[in-house]
């Protein structure tokens, strides 16, 4: 621990490679208690409202395991199935010798100062661990929750799924109705080991003046599947985040699906870096943005190493009313026999497909929201139904806002 | 009833219709004639209220309201319906969903489908990669599900295989009401007096004569109505003489 101090220490004042440069100063650090909550469904309804926007269900209808904190507090933590842990990572800092295992050994505790602070002012976070061969058939929920305004919440989350097993996890990250400014830092670190099915759905539902800036690595071994979708359609001062997957073994795959709206004052520089580091190995990365007054940033990199591998980057852009949409795809192929390949372009809803659903009799506004929805649509195989829904009420919710 | 009176429209800066008047009365269906670029399909884009083709005199009819400048989704909701020829694909929009927008809600989108043999396009993107048939296909079986009075086919057969060719016209000719089936109840001269639709059928080739029943043909050229007779005939009399002939009558 001393030598992750010190070197947090270090990088203390060190400016991320991308995005806006956030004034820690300007936001509280300190510890805000809330009590822990036994029955989840005695939360307030404003707060049970919002999370539910973020897939968070209070009542834990088709759900394996909950965990939910609100500001620095853990709220509730506790998983309902046998071969599931859900716990926050301070306990099993203090009691789980394991987790030294996977402790910040994917992101570097000095990448910048934000990871320096999730490391020197910890406020907790989520361990989920899926146990060896044990499928987890619902997903498991977990909600970062923003109550008090002007704070900074630190957090670092471990998921695991062991070889074999099978986990799906749904995270919202919300802020209470009356929130303004806040800052959210998460460091994620995703270990999906042999043969292991891990899908990550992430919905983010953030205030407009708040900066949010995750820090994510995950590594994926041999067999192993990771989905790692990203839904950001409310909002934000500023978000930026690249998260990195490694495929270490053969036949590793990974898949990327973010779908994101930058509304007016909203800047979002989102990407996703995948390293294909054993024969084939498979990675796919899937944007579709759409500005509706904001600005857009939409990376995607995929690192070839081996032969044999297959890499497919595709990102789509809309600019519905202003803003604007940066679209940096790359691809690097470091030997031979890599099969690597990418589509990119931003443009304007068609007026002809406006027109045939206007023909067909829908308004202007309904064809619009039509098409926009179908933009928004991803055929995501392999994801739950349940999460499906999650993500098409995300999209539904949004539109309203849109038009 | 559809009145079309002395219209004129211009695409961009160019006139492309001339002095159109047309008529076409509840169970009538007419056949429309022309060389490329006569202005057949611009009379059908026209009627269902594509904005780009500006009317700049005359008027348009439809059961006695006064259509010339109404939204297309209004002239949708009063029952007119087009068949395209090249529909734009819609990524993210299923057919399915078409068809149910079509239908306005509840509609049995599967029995529909079948009837068009087309059950297993319903889960893909609307004419993402269709083939010209399928494209007709789909084209049909929102028709279907629309269901209005008046039908515009933009060459429904072009693009279509053999196999598929009298599938197409069949059901055409249902949507029209003019398909022949034995009734107990009705003498079939009796439901052919009773027929509603209206229709108005672009067509190149003059096949679709073999499936579908019209009273009237029409010819276009250069943007003018040059005559109007019995459909077969007019095919007839194209086929042995070409087109040239309509200068004449153009004139």
């Amino acid at each position: 621990m001393r030598d992750l101090d010190e070197k947090a220490l270090q990088a203390k004042e060190k400016k991320a490679a991308l995005g806006l440069d956030v004034d820690l100063d300007a936001y509280s650090s300190e510890s805000v208690s809330h009590d822990y909550v036994d029955d989840l469904s005695t939360l307030p309804e404003a707060d049970k409202k919002r999370m539910i926007l973020a897939g968070v269900d209070a009542d834990e209808k088709d759900r394996s395991g909950t965990y939910v904190q609100e500001d620095t507090s853990v709220l509730h933590s506790h998983s309902k199935q046998d071969g599931l842990q859900v716990m926050p990572i301070k306990q099993a800092l203090k009691e789980c010798e394991w987790i030294q295992d996977y402790y910040w050994k994917l992101v570097a505790v000095d990448t910048d100062k934000y990871t320096a602070r999730a490391q020197l002012d910890l406020h907790d976070g989520y361990v989920i661990r899926a146990l060896p061969g044990s499928k987890v058939i619902y997903p498991v929920q977990a909600c970062l929750y923003l109550e008090k305004e002007g704070l900074s919440q630190n957090v670092h989350n471990i998921i695991i799924a062991e070889e074999g097993s099978e986990l799906h996890i749904i995270t919202g990250c919300a802020t209470a109705a009356h929130l303004r400014r806040g800052l959210h830092v998460g460091v994620s670190e995703f270990y999906v080991k042999k043969n292991a099915k891990l899908s990550f759905t992430m919905i983010h539902y953030w205030a407009e003046e708040m900066m949010v800036r995750p820090r994510s690595v995950g590594r994926v071994e041999e067999g192993g599947l990771f989905l790692n979708n990203y839904i950001c359609m409310k909002p934000v001062r500023s978000l930026q985040m690249y998260p990195t997957t490694h495929l270490v073994g053969k036949g590793a795959v990974a898949r990327f699906y973010s779908l994101l709206v930058g509304s007016p004052g909203s800047e979002m520089d989102v990407g996703g870096r995948i390293f294909l580091k054993e024969p084939d190995s498979r990675a796919e990365i899937i944007a579709r943005t759409i500005s509706n007054g904001g600005n857009i940033i939409a990376r995607g990199d995929l690192i070839g190493e081996v032969p044999g591998i297959k890499a497919h980057l595709e990102c789509r852009g809309l600019i519905l009313n202003g803003g604007s949409i940066h679209a940096i795809p790359e691809l690097h192929g470091k030997v031979d026999g890599v099969e690597m390949s990418h589509e990119a372009a931003v443009g304007k809803i068609a007026q002809d497909e406006i027109l045939y659903l206007m023909s067909r009799g829908l308004s202007e506004d309904e064809a619009t929201a039509t098409i926009v929805r179908g933009f928004l649509s991803v055929d995501i195989p392999g994801l739950p139904d349940q999460l499906r829904a999650e993500i098409d009420r995300a999209v539904a919710q949004s539109d309203q806002d849109m038009m | 009833m559809l009145q079309i009176e002395d219209l004129q429209v211009q695409l961009g800066d160019k006139q492309i219709l001339k002095h159109i008047d047309l008529e076409i009365r509840p169970g009538e269906t007419h056949v429309l004639f022309g060389p490329n670029g006569s202005g057949k399909t611009s009379l059908l884009m026209t009627i269902m209220g594509y904005p780009q083709y500006r009317v700049t005199g005359g008027r348009i009819v439809f059961k006695g309201e006064d259509i010339t400048h109404m939204p297309m989704n209004e002239r949708a909701g009063l029952g007119i319906g087009i068949s395209y020829q090249r529909p734009p694909t819609i990524n993210g929009v299923k057919t399915k969903q078409m068809v149910q927008i079509c239908a306005k809600g509840e509609v049995d989108t599967e029995a529909l489908a079948a009837k068009m043999n087309f059950a297993e396009f319903l889960d893909r993107d609307i004419n993402a990669g269709f083939s010209g048939g399928e494209i007709k296909r789909s084209e049909l079986l929102q028709l279907m599900a629309q269901d209005p009075d008046l039908l515009l086919f933009d060459e429904p057969e072009s693009g279509v295989d053999l196999e598929n060719i009298s599938l197409i016209g069949n059901s055409i000719s249902q949507l029209l009401q003019r398909d022949f089936r034995l009734n107990d109840k009705k003498s079939q001269k009796e439901l052919q007096e009773e027929r509603t639709k209206m229709g108005l059928i672009i067509t190149h080739t003059g096949f679709i004569l073999d499936y579908v029943t019209a009273d009237r043909g029409q010819v276009l050229f250069d943007g003018v109505l040059t005559c109007t007779s019995n459909p077969r005939e007019i095919f007839k009399c194209i086929s042995q003489v070409g087109y040239e002939e309509c200068v004449r009558c153009a004139i």
